[in-house]
């Protein structure tokens, strides 16, 4: 059910400021691909136009194209909502439900696709939370709220809530930096785990992360304050940071830039 | 985005108190004089209200033939005199209750189609004028209900009761004029400005992570204020609620204006009369003499407790669940 992300000459805007110009790239189904590079540099605001997320901030706009297989998220008579339901997202702090149980969290998604029999949720959510690795953890307190759970655990709530209802690509922006070290390596091993089903993309700040988790690599810069973000370099991880082709990316893994 | 978030939970809908720790400097304790102070007030002021409304009911909660709960008709000024608050009270919490049923789910509306359908210039203006509801005189309420709504309320009232009339309170022989329900009507146009904006500032409030973790599931506008905003609001929408309430119990002269005065408890709330509290006092006060003025006191004894029973109850309903909210 993975699918392959093809953007081509796609342009982010906030208003009239152009915060990520002209990027180009190939996501590979089956695989991770990180972004990184120094804040502001659009990386994140490049994720949400992947499943039409940048859109929802009044103001906001993209042009460009944006092809999952062969269907164009940003065609004509394209529902962002039903862009959303096959391109899961994961955000920086974890976010579940507040008011909604662990069970109801993790059924949320479903609920919204219509899927109402009793046997089929439980079905799915034990599913769903076993896939995030979670399922020992929350198993004897589903009706218990959400927030209850510590921060790692909420945020591999979230990823159960995500992968629930099947999405063809899973985006992930900076998943693990409100985290500890220990729920951090959880979350990691869990990429680990899910690429063998879906696209994932992931933003990090964090370098070692990108080298842990990816497959690839691509790294977003800005010449400055003000300036748009742009792809620098995208490929192989293991040569982004031993062997990359562009003098800036190195200079950015190295600790040398600006 | 995130610190927006930090603010906003800390800000809004929780009651975090942290007490405060003293330090011993000058300011601090000046500064927790007064809080403490202000505080003290306020519970000596309910507390002189209390005693003076008690201390001033005495005199004819003693002269009463008649039985002070459970009479439906108020002779405070015959001789001897025979009083009872049962149909004033039934008046008064069916108005109220019944103001509330038809305000909150158009108050609602409005906040939602404000704060997320509305593109902004049109949020902005209309935010406005349901403010503007707010600071129209209760009197011009009272008049307009009398004058326009009494005589223009035919069509609706006799269709409730000709199609509707199988429930009990739209059931009647001689429906129409100044009832209860047109009352109640008058009471909601009232009390919706105070739902809505209140409702209108808490859903706005509504952190954006809470909302986006709707659309990224895929949650059109409605799932998304279903999924995140409603339950977040919930609280505050309860409290304005109970706010409209209190306004609704207390509401004097629209409400004197508006109802004819016709003795009895009538489930019928589409025939004229019923009769409130306040309405009863602001009608009778003038012309009663020493025991009438002591009972009608002792009826706003009444309408005190209720609306503090009011404030409490919903209190408890909004800590209920507060496992979930925090």
């Amino acid at each position: 059910m993975a699918k392959r992300i093809e953007v081509s000459g796609l342009n982010a805007y906030y208003g009239g400021f152009l915060a990520v110009e002209d990027v180009s790239m190939t996501i590979e189904p089956r695989s991770v691909t990180a972004f990184i590079g120094p804040s502001g540099c659009g990386k994140s605001t490049f994720l949400r136009t992947l499943n039409r997320m940048h859109e929802v901030i009044p103001g906001a706009r993209v042009d460009g194209k944006v092809m999952l297989d062969d269907q164009d998220l940003y065609g004509d008579k394209v529902d962002p909502v039903a862009v959303r339901r096959v391109v899961g997202m994961v955000f920086q702090r974890p976010n579940p439900f507040p008011t909604m149980s662990i069970y109801d969290n993790v059924a949320a998604g479903l609920k919204l696709n219509g899927v109402k029999g009793k046997s089929e949720l439980d079905g799915i959510v034990e599913t769903s939370l076993k896939g995030a690795n979670l399922w020992n953890e929350v198993k004897d307190r589903l009706p218990k709220p959400g927030a209850g759970l510590s921060g790692g655990q909420q945020q591999r709530l979230c990823i159960a809530r995500a992968i629930a209802v099947q999405p063809q690509v899973l985006l992930m922006d900076e998943p693990c930096s409100a985290l500890d070290p220990i729920s951090t390596l959880a979350i990691e091993d869990l990429i680990a785990q899910l690429k063998s089903q879906y696209t994932i993309v992931i933003v990090t700040h964090n370098m070692q992360q990108a080298a842990r988790v990816s497959d690839r690599t691509a790294f977003f810069n800005i010449a400055g304050t003000g300036k748009p973000g742009k792809l620098i370099e995208l490929d192989e991880t293991s040569k982004i940071f031993t062997n990359p082709t562009e003098k800036a990316t190195e200079d950015y893994i190295t600790g040398r830039f600006g | 985005m995130t610190s927006i978030d930090d603010v906003q939970t800390a800000a809004v809908g929780v009651s975090r108190r942290r007490r405060a720790i003293s330090t011993g400097r000058r300011g601090d304790k000046i500064f927790r004089g007064a809080a403490l102070g202000s505080g003290v007030f306020v519970l000596v002021i309910m507390g002189a209200i209390a005693a003076f409304l008690v201390w001033k009911a005495i005199p004819a909660l003693q002269a009463n033939q008649g039985s002070f709960l459970t009479d439906t008709e108020w002779r405070a000024n015959s001789d001897p005199p025979r009083f009872g608050i049962a149909q004033l009270a039934f008046g008064t919490v069916m108005s109220a209750f019944l103001a509330l049923l038809m305000a909150t789910p158009v108050a609602i509306g409005i906040a939602l189609f404000i704060s997320f359908y509305a593109p902004r210039k049109l949020a902005d203006g209309l935010g406005f004028i349901v403010d503007l509801l707010a600071a129209v005189p209760s009197i011009i309420y009272g008049l307009w209900g009398l004058h326009f709504l009494v005589m223009n309320s035919d069509g609706v009232v006799s269709f409730l009761n000709t199609y509707l009339g199988w429930i009990p309170l739209f059931a009647g022989e001689n429906v129409g004029g100044q009832s209860l329900f047109i009352g109640s009507v008058v009471l909601a146009i009232m009390i919706l400005p105070i739902i809505s904006s209140i409702s209108r500032e808490v859903f706005l409030q509504v952190p954006t992570p809470h909302i986006e973790a709707a659309q990224a599931l895929g949650a059109t506008r409605w799932e998304t204020i279903r999924l995140s905003v409603l339950p977040y609001g919930r609280s505050g929408v309860i409290s304005a609620m109970m706010l409209g309430l209190g306004r609704a119990l207390g509401e004097t002269v629209a409400i004197a204006l508006v109802l004819s005065t016709v003795a009895g408890i009538n489930w019928h709330i589409l025939e004229p009369g019923g009769n409130t509290f306040a309405a009863n006092i602001v009608r009778t006060f003038g012309e009663s003499g020493e025991i009438g003025r002591s009972a009608l006191i002792a009826s706003g004894l009444v309408l005190f407790v209720i609306t503090m029973i009011v404030n409490m109850a919903a209190r408890a309903i909004v800590s209920r669940r507060k496992e979930f909210t925090e």
